[in-house]
Order: C-alpha cells, then structure tokens, then sequence
C-alpha cells in the first residue's frame, strides 16, 4: 500500500511540472511584468536594472527554474490589485469558504443521489425510476448558475426565507450548495442506478436472496457495498468538476472564496493571484483523486497495490 | 443509403429521441433564420418599455417574453442568441474530437512514452479546475468568438482523448485490425480505414453529449463576462443580466435559463439514443 501510494505520488511529479508549465507560460505571454511594475516615463536604464533583478535578462529556461524555486518557496509574487501583498496568503485566506462550500455540494450530492440511485434501481420502469431518472437528466441539462438564480428567485426573493447573497451563518450555506451540488447529485443518481442494476444481476446476490435473507439486508450489504465502488471513484473525479462549478457558483452568490478571486484577479490582470488560485485548486484537485485511489483500496479487497 | 434510413429509423422509434430530434432541428432552424423568426431587432432598445414582463403576465402584448432593462425584446434576443450557442458548441466539439481522436489513437495505438506523454497531459489539464483554466487563458488573450472556440478545444480535447485511447486499445490487436498490418498496410492507412470506423460509436456519442457540455459552459463564460462581447447576443450574457435584475424582473433570467436547458435536454436524449443503438454495450448506463 505504502509503495502504492509512493508510486502515484512519483506519478504527479510530470503533472505538477505541467500545471507550473501552463501557468509559466500564460504569465509570460499576460505582458511585460516590469512594465506593469515600473512608472510609464520609466528611464530605459530602470528598465534594464528592473529586468535583470528579477532575472528576465536570462534565458527562459532558466528563468522556468527560477520561477519553479520561488513557488516551492511559497512565493507566488506579490499581488498587483492588493499592493505589496505576497499572493500566496491571500488566496489561502479565501480556500477555506471555496472548500467549505464544495463540501455542502458534495454533501447535497451523495444526500440526493444515494437514496434516489437505490429507488431508482429497486423500481426500475416504475414511477420511483421514472421520478429519479427524469430528475438525472434534468440536472444534467440545467446549467448550474441558472438553477443558483431561480433558487434566488424563489427562495429568497418570493419566500424569503433564505439570503440572496453572501456568506454568513448556516442558512446563507443552502442555496450555493444547492447550486453547486445538483448537477453532480445528477450524474451519481443515474450511476448509482446503472451500477446497482448491474450488480443485482450477479449470482452472489441471488444466492444471499436465495439463502433466505431479508431483502433489504440483501440490498445494503451486498448489493449496495459492492455498487460502491464506481460511485466513489467517480465522486473523487468529480472534485475538480466542483471546483470548476464553484467558480461559477460564487459569482452568482457573492461567495466569498478562491472563484470569486480568481475572477476578480483576471479582470485586473493579477497574474500572481491568478497562479497562486491555479496552483491551489490543481494540488487540492489531486489530492482528492489520491484521497479516492487510497479509499477505492480500502473498500474493494479484491484490488491488491503491490 | 438504406442501411442510414434503418439506422435513423432505430433512432427515431423512441419517443424521446424523437422530441431531442425535434426539438434540436427547431434550434437549428431558428439560428438560421432568425433574422426572419425574430420578432424585432435583438440589440434595439426602447426606453419606454424597459422591463416590461412577458405580454401573457399583464405585459404589453407585443413582447411576448418582456424586455429586458433596455427595454429589448427577449424573445428576439433569445432567438439570436442560438447562433451563438450552436455555433460554439458545434465548432468547439468539432476542435475537440480532431485534438482528441489524433491524442487518442496515437495513444493507444502505440502505447509507451507516447502514451504516458499524453496520457500525462491529459491528467494534467483535467487537473486544473476547468473554468479557472479558460477563465485565465481568455483574460490573457481576450475574449472572442474564435478565442472561445479555439479554447474549448484546446483544453476540453480530454474526454474524446481518453474514450478514444481506451477503445484503441481493445481493438488493436484484434484480428481484423492484425490482418490488415500483416497485408502490409502502412499505420496511418490501418489506422483511419481499421482502427477508427471500429471506435465510431462511442466518439459519435461523446461528441453529441459534448455539445451540451460545450454550450453550458459558453453560457458560464459568456454570465462570467468572458464570452463573446456585446453587441452580439448570448445566452449567458442574457442570465448575467437576468442576475442583476432577479429581485424586480423574474422574466430577464427565466427564460435564456429555460432556453438553454430545453436545448441540453434535446442534446442528452439524442446521445444517451444514440448510444443505446450503436453501442448495446452500455444501454442504460
């Protein structure tokens, strides 16, 4: 397991260097940074001096390693819209509220997709599938930012009951978990079913039928445990999906968090805030897949890591 | 040509193909012709009736949507506004597929460094956050149409690259696949004439669920302000300002909302027939 684990952590070495790559790369075409840093009736001597401070006198490759040495540093470079401010510090301020809200849609998520999955399999071609498959493909249909405003409409603008915007106490956690969770409640409805379906089928579950236990002891610890697996591997891959959403989800609810900043920075053009939110997101991305390849080990015994 | 009316006939004989069929050639239809279809010009603003609700909710009887805060018919914009939405779904797919079956074949055809350099690119941009990614990349280069399109395939290629690499692999040693090597074809040649015709179906289902994808996520870029720019209409665009307005005028956000989902739907219905034709494997996944 160990060697497993160290494998797959040797295996996101090529990725990380890829994701500085594509960051790297998009920093140096966003413009000139000691333009950005110097006054406009800067003298062509400042320039150079400024230049070769930072070290853009060298070639890019160098520069790539010096740029890659700063981040495992931590330095990401100081923030250009929240001046002097190193950048990395300001988006870890604001991971906790993104990391936060993804959680509740996670929860939102399995809460809706579990049970409804099961129905959906358990009656399957009656009204309870008919219900939970319509409600699948729905989520799946409905663009999430559109489903934030019409919960807005109704449950904070008609009812009242819930705030539009904004992140303060339980009740303002609802609606954006709402938002951000359906689509994904969506996809592990209709897996839950198709999986279940599948494994309803297989002679380990007829003969527990057949040994005369309880049907529903059949269905949860048989049948359902061994559905489990595709539904973790895929909520694991979905991590990333959320994350992508929250951005979305955030600007719809003013939240507070990495989505809301990361959009701000690119209007400004804050290209170390910008990395900081892509570097974090990416590990926080990958360390969720890790998280589920370790689980996925746990609950099927069958797979061995050696 | 008989063996395409069977195939259309199988697809059609469910009744919800039928309506996503439907459905989709009336999109269709009114992104061509919307110049005819649109009641009035979709960018003309008239001050005196700026957000006027929908003609059957006590609204004036010529907008039959409402109008938005500059008092443009919505429904006008809603018609134009498909242009738009199709168009970088369509062109967006198309980019990815081209990206995405090249990768994936190579891939999987050749195994090796080849396939660990890609199969590490792939992990690699699945990685990043996809809308952080083409938030960033559009900021930089600045929005427009062809930007946005050239984006959406550039970075959303992976889902055609890893459905494709993993159908490469279960056919590459197959006998047909084999024999044709053995009668001394060269590999480009095995490739496009053996290898992909075999690995259709499930490209043909991803590319139609794909353009759901692609045009919920122009809407996302367009609401985010990142789309392509006023004065040409767009969908997320109309919701953005739906947003501002959800507290005074429902109308504004309903309906592009609607629009959108209604499109979608059409989309998802066709490809999840599709797949139940072409690849009996995964009927009812």
């Amino acid at each position: 397991m160990t060697a497993y684990i160290l494998r797959r952590l040797l295996q996101m070495i090529p990725v990380v260097i890829g994701i500085t790559l594509i960051v790297f790369v998009l920093v140096r075409i966003s413009g000139d940074p000691v333009v950005l840093m110097l006054p406009e009736d800067a003298e062509q001597w400042q320039v150079e001096a400024l230049r070769e401070a930072l070290g853009l006198d060298r070639p890019i490759p160098t520069q790539y390693v010096m740029y890659l040495r700063d981040l495992l540093r931590g330095d990401f470079g100081t923030s250009l819209r929240y001046t002097n401010q190193a950048a990395l510090p300001i988006v870890l301020e604001r991971l906790p509220a993104t990391l936060q809200l993804t959680l509740a849609a996670l929860v939102v998520a399995v809460v809706i997709s579990f049970p409804l999955g099961i129905i959906a399999a358990v009656y399957r071609n009656r009204w309870p599938d008919v219900f939970s498959t319509s409600f699948a493909v729905l989520g799946q249909a409905m663009p999430n930012f559109w489903l934030g405003i019409m919960l807005i409409l109704v449950f904070a603008v008609f009812l009242g009951w819930l705030p539009v915007s904004g992140r303060a106490g339980v009740a303002s956690y609802v609606l954006p978990a709402i938002t951000l969770g359906t689509a994904l409640a969506a996809l592990l409805t209709r897996l839950m079913r198709s999986s279940l379906l599948e494994v309803l089928n297989q002679d380990y579950v007829r003969t527990a039928t057949a040994k005369g236990l309880q049907r529903r002891s059949v269905l949860l610890k048989h049948a359902v445990r061994n559905a489990l697996l595709a539904y973790v591997t895929v909520l694991g891959l979905q991590v990333a999906t959320l994350m992508a959403g929250a951005v979305v989800t955030e600007q719809v609810f003013a939240w507070p968090g990495i989505g809301l900043l990361a959009i701000q920075a690119i209007n400004s053009r804050d290209m170390p805030i910008i990395q900081g939110v892509v570097v974090v997101a990416a590990l926080i991305v990958m360390t969720a897949n890790l998280a589920v390849d370790v689980l996925y080990a746990l609950i099927d015994p069958r797979i061995s890591y050696t | 040509m008989r063996a395409a009316w069977s195939f259309l006939r199988r697809l059609l004989s469910s009744p919800i193909a039928a309506f996503g069929a439907i459905v989709l050639v009336g999109f269709v239809v009114m992104a061509l012709f919307a110049p005819q279809l649109a009641p009035f010009e979709p960018g003309a603003p008239n001050l005196r009736a700026r957000l006027s609700p929908p003609a059957w909710a006590f609204g004036p009887e010529q907008y039959f949507l409402g109008t938005d805060h500059l008092g443009r018919d919505i429904l006008s914009r809603l018609i134009y506004g498909s242009r738009i939405a199709l168009l970088v779904g369509v062109a967006g797919v198309t980019l990815q597929a081209l990206l995405g079956i090249t990768l994936g074949t190579l891939a999987g055809y050749f195994g090796g460094r080849l396939d660990i350099a890609i199969s590490r690119l792939i992990d690699t941009l699945i990685s990043i956050p996809n809308t952080i990614l083409y938030l960033t990349v559009l900021g930089v280069f600045g929005p427009s149409l062809v930007g946005l399109v050239l984006v959406i395939g550039f970075i959303g290629w992976t889902t055609f690259a890893r459905v494709v690499r993993a159908e490469t692999l279960s056919v590459r040693n197959r006998e047909f696949v084999e024999a044709a090597r053995a009668l001394g074809q060269r590999t480009p040649m095995v490739l496009l004439r053996h290898v992909l015709p075999a690995i259709m179906a499930p490209i043909i289902v991803v590319a139609t669920l794909n353009v759901a994808t692609v045009i919920i996520l122009e809407a996302a870029l367009s609401f985010l302000g990142f789309g392509v720019q006023p004065p040409t209409v767009t969908w997320g665009r109309m919701l953005a300002d739906g947003r501002n307005y959800v507290a005074t005028a429902w109308w504004l956000a309903t309906f592009p909302g609607l629009t959108i989902t209604l499109l979608c739907l059409s989309l998802i219905f066709l490809g999840d027939r599709l797949r139940d034709v072409l690849d009996p494997r995964l009927r009812g996944r």
